[in-house]
């Protein structure tokens, strides 16, 4: 036998299942005034300095079939590239927010301001973007994945540059529809498969 | 800004398997392709924070915050308690941990649920706290009912409440589930067992903590959270330009 390591295991994982909404977004789910609001509804307030855009999209399960149930939660930086929480933050940037696919429709909408360019250790640069989480029934451990923007140079990405099957860049990348819109979809499965990462 | 060092990379083997023909949703909601893997960036080890001052008195209150403490909710009067740590044992302070469950018949309170056991006026289902510096946790709420749910012919849920924590970055960001020792539906629930290993179901099984226990109250479950670590050596750089 060896010696014991003083390193712990993290917790598995569950799936959020299909009532994800009661606890994570209890006034959509219909548990109106439990809390005064949902959390993190936007990840700006007014007065963030930078470029204010739209994200919509939709997630697709392995059918094609555009989800009503998956809950997203995105992670950025700010304008300058400075996530909250470092030093020289916009402070009108939380970063932080929760959103839903419609229950009609499964399209959702992200209004934030676009992220600047980012900086990691030994002078690593990385390309505008905003990190993603999905969770739904189904989904067995949260996916991560990434949303870069069309009209920025990412191609000194580090991330992107990591993907060997170059189309597959694409699944990362938001088209840019109008001035400040964007869109983005999601295909967790099959044909035009979102890059799901491991970090 | 001090470097805390990357997050240890996460081990697959201790999650659940995302394709699992047992729980028949994942066949169509997991990737085929593998994940694409590589060293954490300020991207996932930078994370929402949240303050105390987000919380309402009955937050963490769930047999009483739907009815803001007019009647309480019915059901097995239970405190689920524990600590959230990270994989090196420190705990994590000041973070939000969130749950959900059903109700004491198994019945949540949401459109989509329409199991016979009927909803309870004085519960709603929710509930939320933030770890004190120790990183310790708790909650007052009712024993959730099993439930019935369309998979395979006669499947059923053990008892079971959902977690959700935040840890202090976005790469930590974990769901699971809690389920009480000694459920014999624990071993023939499909979700519980797309979780491959049996020593890491078990640490989904909070036991019974009569040391918590209140006399003539509430009985007490304990439950411990980790969630990942940083890799902190040290030969790690600082941060550049940071
Ligand atoms: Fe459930």
């Amino acid at each position: 036998m060896a010696q014991q390591l003083d390193t712990l295991q993290e917790t598995p994982s569950q799936t959020a299942g299909p009532y994800v909404h009661i606890g994570c977004v209890p006034t959509f789910a219909g548990l109106e005034g439990i809390y005064p609001e949902d959390l993190a509804l936007s990840p700006i307030e007014d007065g963030a300095k930078g470029e204010i855009i739209e994200i919509t999209g939709q997630v697709f399960d392995g059918t094609g079939w555009a989800m009503r149930d998956a809950m997203m939660e995105s992670w950025q930086a700010d304008a300058a590239g400075i996530y909250p929480g470092q030093e020289g933050a916009d402070p009108k940037v939380s970063g932080f927010c929760r959103f839903t696919a419609d229950k009609e429709t499964g399209f959702f909408t992200l209004r934030t301001v676009k992220p600047g360019a980012t900086k990691g250790r030994g002078g690593m640069v990385q390309a505008p973007h905003i990190s993603v989480w999905i969770v739904a029934r189904g989904i067995n451990i949260g996916l991560q994945t990434r949303i870069y923007f069309e009209d920025e140079d990412n191609s000194a990405d580090p991330l992107l540059n990591r993907i060997e099957q170059r189309p597959r860049v694409d699944t990362l990348i938001a088209k840019k529809t109008a001035e400040g819109k964007y869109s983005f979809d999601i295909r967790l499965q099959g044909q035009g498969e979102t890059v799901f990462l491991d970090i | 800004m001090t470097d805390l060092g990357p997050l240890i990379p996460r081990n697959r083997e201790i999650h659940p398997v995302p394709y699992d023909p047992g729980y028949k949703t994942s066949i169509t909601r997991s990737p085929y392709l593998p994940l694409l893997s590589m060293e954490s960036t300020p991207s996932e080890e930078t994370g929402p924070r949240f303050g105390h001052g987000l919380l309402g008195e009955l937050d963490n209150n769930l047999i009483l915050n739907w009815t803001k403490g007019a009647a309480p909710a019915v059901g097995e009067r239970i405190l689920v308690h524990g600590r959230v740590l990270d994989e090196n044992g420190r705990p994590v302070p000041h973070t939000l941990v969130e749950i959900w469950q059903a109700n004491a018949g198994g019945r949540y309170r949401h459109v989509k649920d329409t199991y016979f056991a009927p909803l309870d006026p004085n519960f709603g289902g929710c509930g939320r706290t933030i770890t004190d510096e120790n990183g310790y946790y708790e909650f007052l709420t009712i024993r959730p009912g099993a439930y019935p749910w369309p998979n395979r012919g006669n499947d059923w849920r053990p008892m079971h409440i959902h977690m959700s924590v935040f840890g202090h970055s976005f790469g930590q960001r974990l769901i699971t589930q809690l389920y009480f020792e000694g459920d014999p539906l624990i071993d023939r629930c499909p979700i519980a067992a797309t979780v491959k290993s049996r020593s890491q179901l078990d640490r989904l099984v909070a036991p019974l903590d009569m040391a918590k226990a209140r006399p003539m109250d509430f009985l007490a479950y304990k439950f411990d959270v980790v969630l990942r670590g940083r890799r902190q050596t040290m030969f790690e750089n600082k941060l550049e330009g940071m």
